[in-house]
C-alpha cells in the first residue's frame, strides 16, 4: 500500500474476523472504502453484511484484523464518528418519543446553545428537502406519529446532515426497504450527487437494480467472506445473483390463470367515502400496491381487527397476519424461536388447553426445514436470528395456522433473494391448496406475482388490475394519477 | 449439564439463597433450638403472601402498568363477609368459601370494568375500587368481631405431617399456577401480552379476554387468602389486609418476575415470601427496635434485588 492510497482511504477493514459463539459472522473479510465512491455491498441474510457495518462504525470490536480510518488505525464508536462515519441502521434507531428535530440533536452533539431547537429544525428541513424534494413530513411532530417510510426518510436525512464537520462516509443499510419507487429514486440520485462531491457511501440493499445503477464498485459477501470485489460495470443482475450463490429463476412465467370459485371469502368496504370494495376469493393472491404509506397497512389492520375478536378465543382463527414492522407488532423478544413460531396455533397444538411439548417441537422442526430458519436450536432466543430469519419465523407463524386468509404487511423487507424465492414457492403451493393471501408489498417484483392487485392512493383503492394488466407502468400510473407525475 | 446451567440462570435462585442465609443466621443465633419452630412459623405466614403474590404475579406479567392495588380491601371484605355468612356454624364452611370466591369474582369484574370501560389506568382503577370495597367491608363489619367456625379455625392453625395446612394449600395453588403459566395456552397468552400487547393482538390472541380473566383470578386469590387469614387469626379485622399490599408486590419483584412484564416465575414467590418473613423474625430475634427493623428490612430487600438484577445485566 502506498501513501496515496492510504490518504484516499476513508475506512479500511482488513482480515476482520468476528464470531458469535459457534457462528463465524466474519471470517477474514476485507473492505476498503475510498473517498468519492459508492460501494454496493450485497449478500444473503447472514452473509455478514450487518456485522461488517458494525465493525466499521465501531460498534463491534473484531477478534482479529485491523480497522483504520483515513490510514490511521483506530477503534470504537467515538473514533469512527470523529472520522466522519455515519450509519443508517436497518432496524430504525430514532427515539420514538422525541420530535424529528430533537432526534437530530441526539445524532449531532454539536447542536448546542440556546437556539439548538431552531438550528436542528432548520438542518433537518433543509436536508429532507435536499434528498426528498416535495416531501410532506412535519419536522415538529413526534417520530411515533410518522409512518415507517417517513421515519426512514428522517433518519437518512439526519445522517447526511452536518453542523460543523461533514460526514465522509455514510453507511446505508437497506435504506429503501420501506420506501416506494419514487422516494427510492430520489435517494439514489442524492447518493450519486453526494459521491460526486467527494463523499463516500456504503450501500447495502437487496434491490439489485439500485446497487447496479448507483454504486461505482460492488462487493459481494458470502459466509463471512468477500467473494467478489469489482467495478459495478462488470456486473449484471444475473452475474451478481450468481456471485451471491443463488440461481436466478425466471419470474412470472409460471403464472397460471386461476378460476374463481364460489363467493368471495372476503369482501370489505374500506373507505366510507368510496364504494369500491376489497374482495378476495379462495386460492387467490391479492396484491395491495401503490406508494408506501397510502393506507395499505391500515387496510390490512382494519380487515384483521374487525375479523378477530378480542374477548373470546376462537377455535379456528379466520385470518393470520404477517407483520412487516417486526419490532412493533411481530416478534416477542423474550421468547425462543419456537414459541414465536407457535404462538398463533397453540389451540391445534394442545389438548384440554395444555400445550403438548412434543407436538410443538415437531411443528417447529418441520417448519425450520421447510422455510430454512438458520439456527442450530429452535429453543434459542428469537433475537439470536438475523433480521431475515426472524421474518421467516413470522411468516411460518401465519402459515402454521389453519386460517384460510393470510394478510401480509410487506413482510419481505430486508429478506435476501434466495429466501424470497423459497417463500414465493411456498406461497404458490399454499394458494393452490386454497389459501388466500392479501399481500401489501413495496416491491414491484412481488406485486407481479399476484393474481389481482389493488392500487392504493390516499387511503382508498384507486385501481384494480387483473392478470396481464399487472405491470409496473400500470401500477405507477394508478399510484400517481391526478397527483404528482413521475 | 444444561440443567445445571439453567439453574444458575434462573432468577428465583436468588430469593431462595437469601431465605436460606437468613434462616441459618437466625437459627445460629438461637443456638439451633429454634430450627423447627421457626420453619413452621415461616411456612405458615409465608403461605398467605404466596397466595396473594401468585395472583399479583399474573397481573404484573401482563406488562407495564398492570397492577392490582385492591388486594388488601378484597382480603378484608371476603374475610368479613365469609365469617358473617358462616356465623360460627361448621356446616356453613363451604358456603363461606363460595361467598369468598364470589366476592373475588365480583371485585375482579369491577376492576376490569373500570380499566376497560372508563379507560382508567389499572393503578388508579384498582385503588379506587379498593376504597369502595373497604367502605363496604366497614359497613358490613360494624365493629363486630365474628369468630370463624371451630372446624375451619382448627384446620387453618394445625399441621399435616408437620407442615402447616395453609402452606399445603399455598403449595397446591402454586402448583396449579405453575402449570397454568408454563404449560397452558393461557400462560403463553399472558406472557405474549406482557411483551407486546399489539403483537399479541396481531398474533390472534384475545387480549381483552385474557386480561379480564387475569384480573378476576388475582382478586379470587386475594379473596381466598382473606378467607384463610380470617379463619387462621380467629376473626376478620378491618386492617387485616393492610400489610399485603406491599407484600404482594414485593414478593413478586424479589422472586424474579420481570416488572416490565412478559416473564413470570412461581418458585421465586416462595423464596421471596419465606425470605420476607424470615428477615422480620431474624431482626426480632436479634432484638432490634421497630424503627431499625423497618430500615434494615428495606435495605435487605434492596440488596437482594440488586444481587438478582445485577447478574441479569452482566449476562
Amino acid at each position: 500500500m502506498n501513501e496515496i492510497a492510504h490518504e484516499q482511504e476513508v475506512v479500511a477493514a482488513r482480515g476482520v474476523k468476528v464470531a458469535f459463539g459457534a457462528v463465524r459472522a466474519l471470517d477474514g473479510a476485507d473492505l476498503v472504502i475510498r473517498a468519492g465512491e459508492c460501494v454496493g455491498l450485497v449478500g444473503h441474510n447472514g452473509a455478514g453484511k450487518s456485522t461488517i457495518v458494525n465493525v466499521i462504525n465501531g460498534g463491534l470490536t473484531p477478534h482479529e484484523g485491523t480497522i483504520s480510518y483515513g490510514g490511521e488505525v483506530a477503534q470504537g464508536i467515538t473514533a469512527s464518528r470523529a472520522h466522519g462515519v455515519r450509519c443508517v441502521f436497518q432496524e430504525l434507531s430514532l427515539c420514538p418519543n422525541l420530535t424529528v428535530a430533537e432526534n437530530a440533536r441526539v445524532m449531532h452533539s454539536d447542536l448546542t446553545g440556546t437556539g439548538w431547537r431552531k438550528q436542528a429544525l432548520a438542518l433537518v428541513k433543509q436536508q429532507l428537502s435536499d434528498i426528498f424534494p416535495g416531501h410532506t413530513i412535519d419536522c415538529e411532530s413526534v417520530v411515533e406519529d410518522l409512518t415507517i417510510a417517513e421515519r426512514q426518510m428522517v433518519e437518512i436525512a439526519i445522517s447526511f446532515g452536518a453542523v460543523a464537520d461533514r460526514p465522509r462516509l455514510v453507511i446505508l443499510d437497506e435504506p429503501t426497504s420501506s420506501l416506494d419507487a419514487g422516494l427510492a429514486g430520489q435517494l439514489m440520485a442524492y447518493v450519486r450527487r453526494f459521491v460526486e462531491a467527494g463523499g463516500s457511501v456504503l450501500l447495502i440493499s437487496h434491490i439489485l437494480g439500485e446497487i447496479l445503477s448507483t454504486s461505482n464498485r460492488i462487493v459481494v459477501m458470502k459466509d463471512g467472506k468477500v467473494v467478489a470485489d469489482k467495478p459495478a460495470s462488470q456486473f449484471q443482475t444475473r452475474s451478481l445473483v450468481e456471485a451471491m450463490g443463488s440461481v436466478v429463476r425466471e419470474q412470472g412465467s409460471d403464472r397460471t390463470a386461476r378460476v374463481r370459485t364460489g363467493d368471495a371469502v372476503l369482501s370489505k368496504q374500506l373507505n366510507p367515502r368510496s364504494d369500491s370494495r376489497l374482495e378476495a376469493y379462495a386460492g387467490e393472491i391479492v396484491g395491495l400496491a401503490g406508494l408506501g404509506g397510502h393506507g395499505q397497512t391500515e387496510a390490512l389492520l382494519e380487515i384483521y381487527l374487525s375479523a378477530n375478536g378480542n374477548w373470546w378465543p376462537t377455535r379456528e382463527p379466520k385470518m393470520a397476519f404477517v407483520a412487516g414492522d417486526r419490532g412493533l407488532n411481530g416478534t416477542f423478544s423474550l421468547w425462543s424461536i419456537l414459541k414465536n413460531l407457535s404462538v398463533s396455533s397453540l389451540k391445534a397444538l394442545s389438548s384440554r388447553s395444555m400445550i403438548s411439548d412434543g407436538r410443538e417441537a415437531e411443528v417447529g422442526d418441520r417448519w425450520r426445514k421447510r422455510i430454512e430458519i438458520r439456527t442450530p436450536d429452535m429453543d434459542n432466543p428469537i433475537l439470536s436470528l438475523s433480521g431475515g430469519n426472524q421474518q421467516k419465523v413470522l411468516f411460518a407463524r401465519a402459515l402454521v395456522t389453519t386460517s384460510k386468509i393470510v394478510l401480509m404487511d410487506d413482510p419481505m423487507r430486508g429478506v435476501d433473494i434466495g429466501t424470497k424465492q423459497e417463500v414465493y414457492e411456498i406461497l404458490r403451493s399454499e394458494a393452490s391448496a386454497g389459501r388466500t393471501f392479501i399481500w401489501y408489498s413495496t416491491e414491484m417484483d412481488e406485486i407481479r406475482l399476484c393474481d389481482r392487485v389493488y392500487v392504493f392512493r390516499d387511503g382508498a383503492i384507486a385501481a384494480e388490475l387483473v392478470g396481464e394488466e399487472i405491470t409496473e407502468a400500470n401500477v405507477l400510473a394508478a399510484s400517481f394519477a391526478g397527483g404528482v407525475a413521475v | 449439564m444444561s440443567a445445571v446451567r439453567n439453574l444458575g440462570s434462573r432468577p428465583w435462585i436468588w430469593s431462595f439463597a437469601a431465605a436460606a442465609i437468613v434462616w441459618v443466621a437466625t437459627v445460629w443465633f438461637t443456638g439451633g433450638s429454634s430450627a423447627f419452630g421457626l420453619s413452621q412459623a415461616t411456612l405458615t405466614f409465608a403461605a398467605f403472601s404466596i397466595i396473594v403474590g401468585v395472583g399479583q404475579m399474573f397481573v404484573i406479567t401482563l406488562g407495564p402498568g398492570n397492577i392490582d392495588l385492591s388486594v388488601p380491601a378484597t382480603m378484608t371484605l371476603s374475610g368479613t363477609l365469609a365469617l358473617k355468612v358462616m356465623d360460627v356454624q361448621d356446616g356453613m364452611i363451604l358456603v363461606g368459601l363460595l361467598v369468598a370466591v364470589l366476592v373475588g369474582v365480583a371485585i375482579g369484574i369491577g376492576n376490569y370494568a373500570l380499566i376497560k370501560l372508563l379507560r382508567i389506568p389499572p393503578i388508579i382503577a384498582t385503588l379506587s375500587m379498593s376504597f369502595i370495597v373497604q367502605s363496604f367491608a366497614i359497613w358490613t363489619n360494624r365493629g363486630l368481631r365474628i369468630k370463624p367456625p371451630e372446624m375451619l379455625s382448627s384446620f387453618a392453625t394445625s399441621y399435616s405431617f408437620g407442615i402447616p395446612n395453609v402452606a399445603l394449600i399455598a403449595l397446591l395453588i402454586s402448583t396449579v399456577a405453575w402449570v397454568l403459566l408454563e404449560k397452558s395456552i393461557y400462560g403463553r397468552w399472558i406472557s405474549a401480552i406482557g411483551q407486546s400487547s399489539f403483537a399479541a393482538r396481531m398474533a390472534g390472541i384475545p387480549v381483552d379476554g385474557t386480561r379480564f380473566v387475569t384480573y378476576v383470578l388475582c382478586a379470587v386469590l386475594a379473596a381466598l387468602c382473606g378467607y384463610l387469614l380470617a379463619s387462621f387469626s380467629g376473626g376478620a379485622a378491618l386492617n387485616m389486609g393492610a400489610e399485603y399490599l406491599l407484600m404482594s408486590i414485593a414478593v413478586v419483584v424479589i422472586g424474579g418476575t420481570a416488572v416490565a412484564g412478559g416473564n413470570s416465575n412461581v418458585p421465586g414467590i416462595w423464596g421471596a415470601s419465606l425470605f420476607m418473613f424470615l428477615v422480620v423474625s431474624m431482626l426480632n430475634t436479634y432484638g432490634f427496635g421497630a424503627g431499625v427493623r423497618l430500615i434494615l428490612t428495606g435495605l435487605i430487600i434492596i440488596a437482594v434485588i440488586l444481587a438478582a438484577g445485577g447478574r441479569k445485566a452482566v449476562r
